[in-house]
């Protein structure tokens, strides 16, 4: 309209510029204006003009705006007349916000101020008073009634949102459940047109779902189940952070409430750019200073790499500096460096690395290596090959060799690696930062495949590793998935099938990996592989486990030999307790690796079957003892087979019982030999109660045909 | 994978000594155990022993790479040299060549270097001669041929190509394809 009539006045700000100098000058008239007048208009056409009622909070339920429908201002009757409840009230309750609570009752709305300011928000605001009265032909008073309060809440910021909207609900309609079952339904439509307003109300809404969710048992409102809290809250966060239901659900049955949001937060924003030095061809020092002189700013990584760097910004492509091309480092994520830190290959051996694209893991290891040894590094994609190829060429690797297997037949072309790293292909539930397309194409068939996928190929891993290399014997499993299914079960998976077991990953931070997951029940040693996330340690989300195999045998069938077994086990009870006992003890001993070759090497042929079935079926649960208990009777059974003196017998039975504890016991303790050899004596002692019993045996039989001869 | 023939060794050796002259016996045997050239998909491997025994269980058609290319014969059997073997020619390379930092980036898009851009040559380079180009600090980017001989490149004019480009490391990323 014009300018203000008096300058002095600071009218509070609001949305929208002409609105607000409207207001402005309409706050000034409300001085000339005595209040007698505010009903009607004192010129000619005050029959059939009626100024705009004021739609106050308390009013619009009551406040039909019935009496307006004369009023010349054809936009505010529509409005009223059909939106009785909602339609204009959510900008005029914004309007109060405005604390121009006083002008709305004389203000001419122009049907502008309705939209909170005229400007750009007129349009939006028409569509949303659209959207409103589509609401209320398909709504009741009770939505609109909880839009308002919703509203008022997020106004009033520090009510805790839902409990206060569902009591006002209660309040003023007694229909608790329909009206929070009811509110989705609105908020679709209402959503599908409005974009940004609505987006800040969801979040809002989120954020009080969650605190209430957090405090549940004081912030809950009567009445009102958890379910039904959760059920919006993952309504909500689909349509925030746009993932299909599937994704939240399963998010939310892996992280509690709060950190699922920080979860969700971190994977909208990208992680850090890091930098991997090849010290094949430079020193990581040498490197941030040759960087730092191009104008590229960087940190190093953290204590717990000595080879990687942060990109903060640079001026120059990362990917294209005459450093990079000359091969003197690797753009690589964070959570890359882990699986081969935890694998630590040593110069000399021969590694398989079986999915290998695009190769940064691959030239890692064989930067570790120095050049020695071999890589065998590993696709199944060949186009994805070719990087590779690639990299390895351009970091100066020397020892590589590169095929194109699916690495399920792995096992069949080459055997006997000392490690083998399995990065195995997943859902990618990790790296959703990087591709947020994960957020709406996964679900529940992709997971299973996934998953099914991962179990053939760790088998495959775990086929192609050496359990008697002396410098290794190792698996490290990992995947850039944060799903359960697809890193503790596929790790439990393996712990029946194969002789293997975990041991610690070396990497000190990073979550636990779960031994329990709803209603599945993993191998207690899974808390030694690790978990990272985005949230908590600003890489991508990544699952690390590292396994040892400690038998090349491969377990045919577990049940039949199992039972067989426990049937041997019985007489020897006492001894198999006392040796676990013994193990716990000896696991803190230095322990030659080579003893298990030995061990295996004196155990003749005929009983390996029966004692590694054993050993695997028990694998799921503390083998120990079990397997123990079947090796003593194994043992004196051996000694009569194979006709050899008592003294050898007890040297054999104690090296068999040695090996079994080591091949058995489950917590990586290499460190056995020693400990068993000289621990044994004193324990065997009490077990020769049952061995006693057949060398006494043997010893009548001997007599006898002793006697016999004479 | 197969060993290189006579007639296709001595191409290759021909090619390699234009770099690095008689030292192609120091490629062969090393300190640290056997090298050998092994040919396979038209393109040659230089591998350690002990990398090749674990090779020959890989099938053939399945066989991506071994050790380090150093090159391919093209079908008319003469002997293309990559960029991958810029480790191993640049130790033992006789003429050198340095560019400025200026030209540097010329020079890694596949460019010629020309006189404008060069810092040093070394002395006594024949016209034709086979050179490794390095950087001013000493990095190696690329190989190529003498333009002109040392004498030669004094005189001539700052816009002349001084030498010829044959290969750079920006084929990383410009060529990544075409290594496999």
């Amino acid at each position: 309209m014009g300018r203000k009539l008096d300058p002095t006045t600071y009218v509070k700000r609001g949305p929208g510029r002409k609105s607000r100098k409207q207001k402005g000058a309409e706050t000034e008239l409300t001085k000339f204006i005595t209040e007698g007048d505010s009903d009607r208009f004192t010129d000619e056409n005050s029959e059939w003009l009626k100024p705009a009622k004021r739609k106050r909070e308390a009013d619009h339920i009551d406040d039909d705006d019935d009496d307006d429908s004369d009023s010349q201002w054809e936009q505010e009757e529509d409005e009223e007349g059909e939106g009785q409840k909602k339609k204009g009230k959510r900008q005029l309750i914004e309007n109060d916000d405005d604390d121009d609570d006083d002008d709305d009752d004389l203000v001419d709305d122009y049907g502008a101020s309705e939209d909170s300011g005229e400007g750009e928000k007129e349009g939006e605001s028409d569509e949303e008073v659209r959207q409103k009265k589509l609401q209320e032909v398909m709504d009741q008073e009770t939505d609109d009634d909880d839009e308002e309060e919703e509203e008022e809440e997020d106004k009033d910021g520090e009510k805790s949102g839902d409990e206060d909207m569902d009591e006002e609900d209660t309040v003023q309609v007694n229909i608790d459940e329909m009206d929070t079952f009811k509110l989705p339904k609105a908020e679709d439509i209402a959503k599908e047109g409005v974009m940004l307003v609505d987006l800040q109300t969801i979040h809002q809404r989120i954020k009080d779902n969650v605190d209430v969710l957090s405090h549940f048992s004081t912030k809950r409102e009567g009445g009102k189940d958890r379910a039904e809290y959760l059920s919006l809250l993952k309504k909500d966060l689909s349509t925030y952070y746009s993932y299909n239901n599937f994704l939240i659900d399963k998010l939310l049955e892996i992280f509690p409430v709060s950190e699922l949001i920080d979860f969700l937060e971190a994977n909208e924003i990208q992680r850090p750019v890091t930098i991997r030095t090849n010290t094949l061809k430079t020193r990581r020092r040498d490197l941030a200073q040759a960087l730092i002189n191009r104008g590229v700013n960087l940190d190093p990584l953290g204590k717990w790499s000595k080879v990687g760097l942060v990109i903060f910004d640079s001026s120059v492509p990362i990917g294209a500096t005459p450093e990079y091309l000359a091969g003197h480092y690797m753009l690589q994520g964070a959570s890359s460096f882990l699986p081969v830190m935890a694998l630590s290959p040593q110069e000399g051996e021969t590694i398989l690395d079986m999915s290998s694209a695009p190769g940064g893991k691959a030239t890692y290891i064989a930067q570790l290596m120095r050049n020695t040894g071999v890589v065998v590094a590993n696709d199944a994609s060949a186009d994805r090959l070719k990087s590779v190829v690639g990299n390895i060429h351009r970091l100066g690797v020397t020892n590589s060799v590169v095929c194109n297997y699916d690495g399920r037949q792995f096992p069949k072309v080459m055997g006997g690696f000392d490690r083998v790293l399995l990065d195995a292909p997943c859902s990618g539930t990790g790296v959703i930062s990087k591709d947020p397309a994960v957020k709406t194409s996964k679900d529940e068939s992709d997971i299973q495949r996934s998953a099914h996928l991962q179990k053939e190929l760790i088998l495959a891993a775990i086929d192609s590793v050496n359990a008697e290399s002396p410098s290794g014997g190792y698996l490290v499993y990992c995947t850039c998935s944060i799903m359960v299914e697809e890193n503790e079960w596929v790790v439990d998976y393996a712990l029946k099938k194969r002789n293997v077991k975990l041991v610690p990953t070396g990497l000190d931070f990073g979550k636990e990996g779960f031994t329990r997951f709803k209603e599945r029940r993993f191998h207690p040693s899974l808390k030694l592989s690790r978990r990272f996330y985005p949230h908590s340690h600003n890489m991508d989300g990544f699952f690390v486990a590292k396994l040892k195999k400690f038998s090349n045998t491969v377990p045919t069938t577990t049940v039949d030999n199992g039972i067989v077994t426990t049937i041997l086990v019985e007489e020897t009870e006492p001894s198999g307790d006392v040796k676990v006992q013994s193990d716990s003890f000896d696991e803190e001993k230095p322990f030659k690796a080579g003893s298990k070759n030995k061990s295996k090497k004196q155990k003749p042929d005929g009983k390996p079957v029966v004692s590694q079935a054993t050993a695997n079926g028990k694998s799921a649960k503390s083998i120990a003892k079990k397997t123990q208990k079947n090796e003593n009777p194994t043992v004196p059974k051996k000694a009569k087979m194979d006709n050899e003196t008592e003294k050898v017998d007890k040297e054999i039975n104690k090296s068999n019982i040695v090996k079994t504890d080591k091949e058995t016991s489950k917590e990586g303790s290499r460190f056995q030999k020693k400990g068993d050899k000289q621990r044994k004596s004193h324990i065997q002692s009490k077990k020769r109660i049952g061995k006693n019993k057949f060398n006494k045996l043997k010893k009548l039989l001997k007599n006898e045909f002793g006697n016999e001869h004479l | 994978m197969r060993p290189l023939t006579d007639d296709e060794t001595r191409t290759m050796f021909e090619k390699l000594s234009k770099y690095i002259g008689e030292n192609i016996k120091l490629l062969v045997d090393r300190p640290d155990g056997t090298y050998c050239f092994r040919l396979h998909n038209d393109r040659v491997y230089y591998i350690s022993e002990r990398i090749l025994k674990l090779a020959t269980n890989i099938s053939r058609d399945k066989l991506v790479s071994v050790g380090t290319c150093f090159g391919k014969f093209t079908k008319t059997l003469k002997f293309r040299l990559h960029i991958t073997a810029l480790d191993f020619l640049a130790p033992y390379a006789k003429f050198k060549v340095w560019v400025k930092p200026g030209q540097e980036q010329s020079f890694l898009y596949g460019n010629h270097v020309l006189k404008s851009g060069l810092g040093r040559i070394t002395e006594n380079t024949n016209q034709y001669q086979g050179v490794v180009v390095y950087s001013m600090s000493d990095v190696p980017l690329g190989f190529g041929v003498a333009a002109k001989s040392t004498q030669e490149c004094r005189r001539v004019d700052p816009m002349s190509i001084v030498v010829f480009h044959q290969a750079d490391i920006g084929e990383f990323i410009r060529s990544e394809d075409t290594l496999t």
